[in-house]
């Protein structure tokens, strides 16, 4: 144990890119490593994934290990789980950071059964204790309604998936030095039991949930599928994306992929509007990143109000036409 | 005909009040609050909902574990009202205070004497925890493939496919059983139990297996097999500063917020 050194990121690559939690944990593991005095890595696996071991250098990464085979063409459990735990019986590190991520949340677990260690998921603040030097993960449970503070003090490495906007990336720093080599994967086909047969884009048109920087979100209480699209029209005035709670999407009113919360899309945008919503633990966890909150909603005791900086206590129906009529005013005028 | 297991737990009702949440943090354990009733945790439902359909077309055996203590029999007899057949309870304090690995070890070895297995059920995360490992856990203790985050599976010329929940979309996953699947709200509303279904719960078997039933190694269970230390559990403070805009009448409120919103330059 004594020999686990270093911060591991467990890189993800969409489209060629680094994906913005890798950013995100970046940013985040090289505070966990400056407080060590250690070495921040990152791993990146893939098929044909390119040079992005300058970019990852450049934003805060001491060492990137690449590992490249067709067979990491799409990302499979059996696959990605054999070659991280070959990555991480190779370099020893002492943290280990994944996204909390469709990846993530299904490698972690895994590879820390598999390495018998533990692994924090979901976690929206790490850091090192001063005394102990063990990393401490602090996760939402119970539906956001608790925090807990986990360590992992006896196994290595000490694991922890992040959530989507909790960490800050860095500013790209092309002066800064680190090295890059190859790692071979090991794998072959007989290792990988699974088998990826289609993939289904189910992409809302328009801006990105999680990019947006204004999203409107609807819940129970807008009612149907054709009131959504009054939300609807007040992105296409601000330029944003429209989310929802889970009832709406477990009704067909808007497809699930517009969902924000613990099990949906994670959100950060500058101005967020909840309209019809109470404003769940679980939906709030998906808002965590969000830096304005406004709320519109006819009970002045639904939990939106504890977390909004505005609100307006009335029907939707009445306060969003007006609003967004006003909006409309304001912008062109 | 294909042998099913569903693992199930018995949480308090997440969807309760907010206001009612407390934490003892000396003991660091979430209070129960009076009134507040017990539940299978929603995506279990789901999960047994996922192999109920697999049941409706091919037939199969459902079999229902779950590890937990203070059981409430209405509340965990419930899957075997909506259609499962047998319910396998896993109560011991040597299971007591474990992590998600310890956990995931106990019902890895219920499941092993349970035997013969073709698919196995687990919901994405139970609704107290939130942590979404047990599952993987499970297939990792068995040596078994796992798929998370299904909202569809079937069974098609032997082979398990499964629909995968991802960022944009979903993956389409074949593979051969025995698998773990761990189901998501996707997959739609769990059935209610009919009456029929209720009374038929009362005459199905109920077995309760302890640490010794299941040959577990106690070093493996409970706080002994734990890897991950709960160091605080608390209630995060929030301080309610919400402005709220009043107006005479809601047009007039939502003229006001929008002048505000201009006002403090958010849009």
């Amino acid at each position: 144990m004594a020999e686990n050194k270093g911060v591991m990121v467990c890189g993800e690559v969409i489209e060629g890119k680094l994906a913005a939690i890798t950013k995100e944990l970046l940013g985040g593991g090289r505070v966990l490593a400056d407080a060590l005095g250690e070495e921040l890595s990152v791993v990146l696996m893939g098929s044909g994934i390119g040079d992005l071991a300058s970019e990852a250098i450049a934003i805060g990464a001491d060492k990137v290990y690449v590992v490249d085979d067709p067979l990491l063409a799409d990302y499979q459990t059996d696959s990605c789980l054999a070659v991280m735990e070959k990555v991480v019986k190779q370099v020893a590190p002492n943290i280990l950071l994944l996204g909390q991520t469709a990846i993530g949340r299904d490698l972690a677990p895994r590879l820390a059964f598999r390495l018998d260690t533990a692994v924090a998921m979901d976690s929206v603040e790490l850091s090192i204790d001063p005394d102990s030097k063990l990393m401490l993960a602090t996760r939402p449970v119970y539906g956001g309604n608790a925090r807990a503070i986990y360590a992992c003090e006896e196994t290595r490495p000490q694991m922890a998936t992040v959530r989507a906007k909790a960490m800050e990336p860095r500013e790209r720093d092309d002066s800064r030095k680190g090295e890059s080599m190859s790692i071979d994967s090991g794998l072959d086909p007989s290792m990988i039991r699974t088998k990826v047969v289609d993939r289904v884009k189910e992409e809302v048109a328009g801006v990105k949930l999680e990019d947006a920087d204004v999203v409107i979100c609807g819940g129970r209480g807008i009612g149907s599928a054709e009131a959504f699209q009054e939300l609807h029209a007040l992105t296409k005035l601000l330029g944003g994306a429209v989310g929802a709670t889970r009832p709406p999407c477990d009704d067909g009113w808007v497809p699930s992929s517009t969902q924000v919360g613990l099990t949906g899309k994670i959100v950060g945008p500058t101005l967020y509007i909840g309209v019809a919503l109470s404003g769940s633990s679980q939906h709030m966890a998906g808002c965590s990143g969000a830096k304005n909150i406004v709320a519109i909603n006819k009970d002045p005791e639904a939990n939106i109000f504890k977390e909004a900086r505005f609100g307006v206590v009335g029907d939707y129906k009445k306060v969003l036409p007006a609003f967004t009529q006003k909006v409309k005013e304001l912008l062109s005028g | 005909m294909p042998n099913m297991v569903v693992c199930v737990k018995q949480i308090a009702d997440p969807e309760a009040p907010v206001g009612s949440f407390k934490v003892d943090e000396a003991a660091k354990k979430v209070i129960p609050a009076s009134g507040v009733s017990q539940v299978v945790s929603p995506f279990d439902e789901q999960a047994v909902e996922a192999a109920l359909r697999v049941k409706d077309a091919h037939g199969g055996k459902i079999t229902v574990v779950s590890l937990g203590k203070d059981f409430v029999g209405d509340v965990i007899k419930k899957p075997l009202a909506m259609g499962a057949d047998e319910l396998v309870l896993l109560e011991d304090p040597a299971f007591e205070n474990g992590d998600s690995r310890s956990t995931a070890y106990a019902l890895a070895m219920a499941i092993k004497k349970i035997g013969d297995y073709d698919l196995i059920f687990c919901g994405r995360q139970a609704a107290d925890w939130d942590a979404g490992q047990v599952g993987s856990g499970i297939a990792e203790f068995l040596g078994i493939p796992s798929v998370t985050v299904a909202k569809k599976v079937e069974l098609v010329d032997g082979k398990v496919k499964v629909e995968r929940v991802v960022t944009d979309g979903y993956d389409v996953i074949e593979v051969s059983p025995p698998v773990l699947i761990t189901v998501s709200n996707e997959l739609g509303e769990p059935r209610y139990p009919k009456l029929k279904g209720i009374m038929s719960a009362k005459t199905k078997p109920v077995l309760t297996w302890t640490a010794q039933d299941i040959g577990a190694d106690s070093s493996q269970l409970g706080s002994a097999g734990a890897r991950a230390k709960l160091l605080k559990l608390f209630v995060p403070v929030k301080e309610a500063r919400c402005e709220i805009i009043e107006g005479e009448n809601p047009e007039d409120a939502a003229v006001k917020l929008a002048l505000k919103l201009r006002e403090v330059k958010l849009i």
